[in-house]
């Protein structure tokens, strides 16, 4: 039982975080259709930009701020540099694009940062807490109560908000959005900006955790990329349901078969979903004018 | 004062000239109907009017002033709204949706307001879907109103894209083939619409096909032939005009004539 728990709860804490990736993936999806593989750059920057950030003497959470905001600015930048001179392009071609920036960032992170592994000092310190026998890391509480806290905002944001409906707007038909009067534009800036903002604040929550250099973005990038499929892809709740259900399924496959199978296992289980269900746990089937 | 003025407008795509040197101008409260054969670049002019494409030469004003190549969401800023021959619908939403997206602009507030759902925001948020089913009423859709957009019939979708157009209040519209793929009821519902909308102030430019709507509800019609306007008028001396003639019906019409 004690074991059991303990899986559970290092499954919930990857799981936030493939989460986090997931909503990033899917708020670019939706205002682009564009499957967004420098997705986890954006975690690595995070955590590395708070890094250095922390150890040039900057107190922890001004240095979390400004990873934030400056992952931020790169996702406009990518925006705006790679993503919108390619408007036009057919969507494989953008994603293409996705995929050489993410290879670029990787790069330039290595130049500007180094090779070394880094990490920083948990926030509410390293004493774990004791459940039922089994242990959490406060550390794990932040991530998982993060994850929460950015789900729900998300959520809020795209149900109730004028700008948050005028993205789902823009996603749904670009030149309609612009004709009731949405910069469409601004649209996408926003949404680059939020989503690498989203994977950002993952990094700066889980690296005391998991600790972090600068090629930790791809793996994320195709954990999350397998969540939000598993979730079924442009579907925040499916986003991060399939997260915490990806996050879970690795714990406890490594924790009762192996740990050498956890990545097996995890994507194993999301072809069976996928071939039963091919839109995901809650996409929507599409149905196309004929 | 006319609303809408087009000044020597022309583009070309790949080195054929697609339109030409178009210039005529709506007044208020003025119906002006676009019309040519097929392929004579009526929805190019209207794609250059409404910031879809930048115009390669001259110059689109509203209300007098220069709007030329202003994107779109700009120009609905400014008043200017349009429907499209082959439609922009958000397939996914709902037909009261998509009504409701016309009051974008009206319904605009503080984001805080929205998260927290204040008052004003909930009051914004009911004048909004109100104006959209009282337009949805105009058009004859409001039985439809809780239907997924995707599931209507392309004339249904037609006066969809006119209710959206109309909840953004336009002091231009711009309607592409609004009656297309309607029934001759609801061409003539279509027909008192825009007499309607005209006789409130707006001014209306319209491409259609159905030449009999046409000449019943212009003021002025323009006729562009391979992207070049061939001639200007009232409805009933364009219909007697021989270039025009010439054109709808080939040059055969100019030998049976000598």
């Amino acid at each position: 039982m004690s074991e059991l728990l303990q899986f559970v709860f290092s499954g919930m804490t990857v799981g936030a975080v493939y989460a986090l990736v997931a909503l990033g993936f899917t708020i670019i999806f939706n205002a682009s259709g564009v499957v967004n593989f420098a997705q986890g750059e954006f975690v690595m920057l995070g955590g590395m930009i708070t890094v250095f950030a922390h150890a040039s003497g900057l107190p922890l959470p001004l240095a979390a701020l400004i990873a934030v905001a400056v992952t931020a600015a790169v996702g406009v930048a990518l925006n705006r540099l790679a993503i919108e001179p390619a408007r036009g392009a057919p969507v494989v071609s953008l994603i293409i694009i996705t995929i050489g920036a993410s290879i670029f960032i990787r790069g330039a992170s290595q130049l500007v940062f180094d090779k070394q592994i880094h990490s920083f000092p948990a926030f509410s310190g390293d004493d774990p807490i004791h459940v039922l026998g089994a242990t959490i890391l406060t550390q794990s509480l932040w991530v998982i109560g993060g994850a929460i806290a950015i789900f729900v905002g998300l959520w809020l944001f795209f149900t109730k908000t004028l700008l948050g409906r005028a993205v789902l707007a823009t996603s749904n038909n670009r030149l309609a959005a612009q004709l009731v009067g949405i910069n469409t534009k601004f649209v996408m800036t926003l949404s680059f900006a939020l989503s690498a903002a989203i994977g950002a604040l993952g990094g700066v929550l889980v690296t005391p955790i998991t600790l972090t250099s600068y090629d930790v973005g791809l793996a994320l990038a195709l954990k999350g990329f397998a969540a939000a499929m598993l979730g079924g892809m442009g579907n925040p709740k499916g986003a991060f349901v399939g997260g915490l259900l990806l996050g879970l399924l690795e714990a406890l496959t490594a924790g009762y078969l192996s740990s050498q199978y956890k990545d097996a296992a995890a994507f194993i289980i999301i072809l069976a979903v996928l071939f039963f269900m091919p839109q995901g746990l809650f996409g929507r089937k599409s149905t196309d004018r004929v | 004062m006319s609303l809408l003025e087009i000044q020597g407008l022309g583009i070309s795509f790949g080195g054929v000239r697609a339109v030409n040197d178009v210039s005529f101008s709506v007044k208020q409260g003025e119906i002006v109907s676009v019309i040519g054969p097929n392929g004579a670049g009526k929805t190019t002019l209207f794609n250059m009017i409404s910031g879809v494409y930048q115009p390669g030469a001259g110059s689109v004003a509203l209300s007098g002033e220069p709007v030329t190549g202003m994107e779109p969401f700009r120009l609905a800023q400014r008043g200017l709204s349009r429907t499209f021959q082959n439609l922009q619908i958000f397939q996914n939403m709902t037909v009261l949706e998509n009504a409701v997206t016309g009051f974008h602009l009206q319904e605009r507030g503080p984001v805080l307001a929205d998260l927290f759902n204040l008052p004003g925001s909930r009051r914004r948020a009911r004048q909004a879907e109100e104006g959209a089913r009282a337009l949805l009423a105009r058009v004859g859709l409001e039985r439809a109103a809780d239907r997924e957009a995707g599931s209507l019939s392309y004339g249904s979708l037609k006066r969809l894209e006119i209710a959206r157009a109309l909840a953004m209040q336009p002091k231009v519209l711009l309607l592409d083939e609004p009656a297309a793929g309607c029934n001759a009821v609801e061409t003539e519902e279509i027909d008192h619409l825009i007499a309607e909308v005209a006789a409130s102030g707006v001014a209306i430019l319209l491409v259609e096909h159905d030449m009999k709507m046409v000449m019943r509800i212009s003021n002025h019609i323009v006729v562009l032939d391979h992207g070049e306007k061939i001639a200007e008028g009232a409805p009933a001396e364009v219909s007697r005009n021989p270039d025009v003639i010439a054109a709808y019906l080939g040059t055969e019409a100019e030998h049976a004539d000598g």
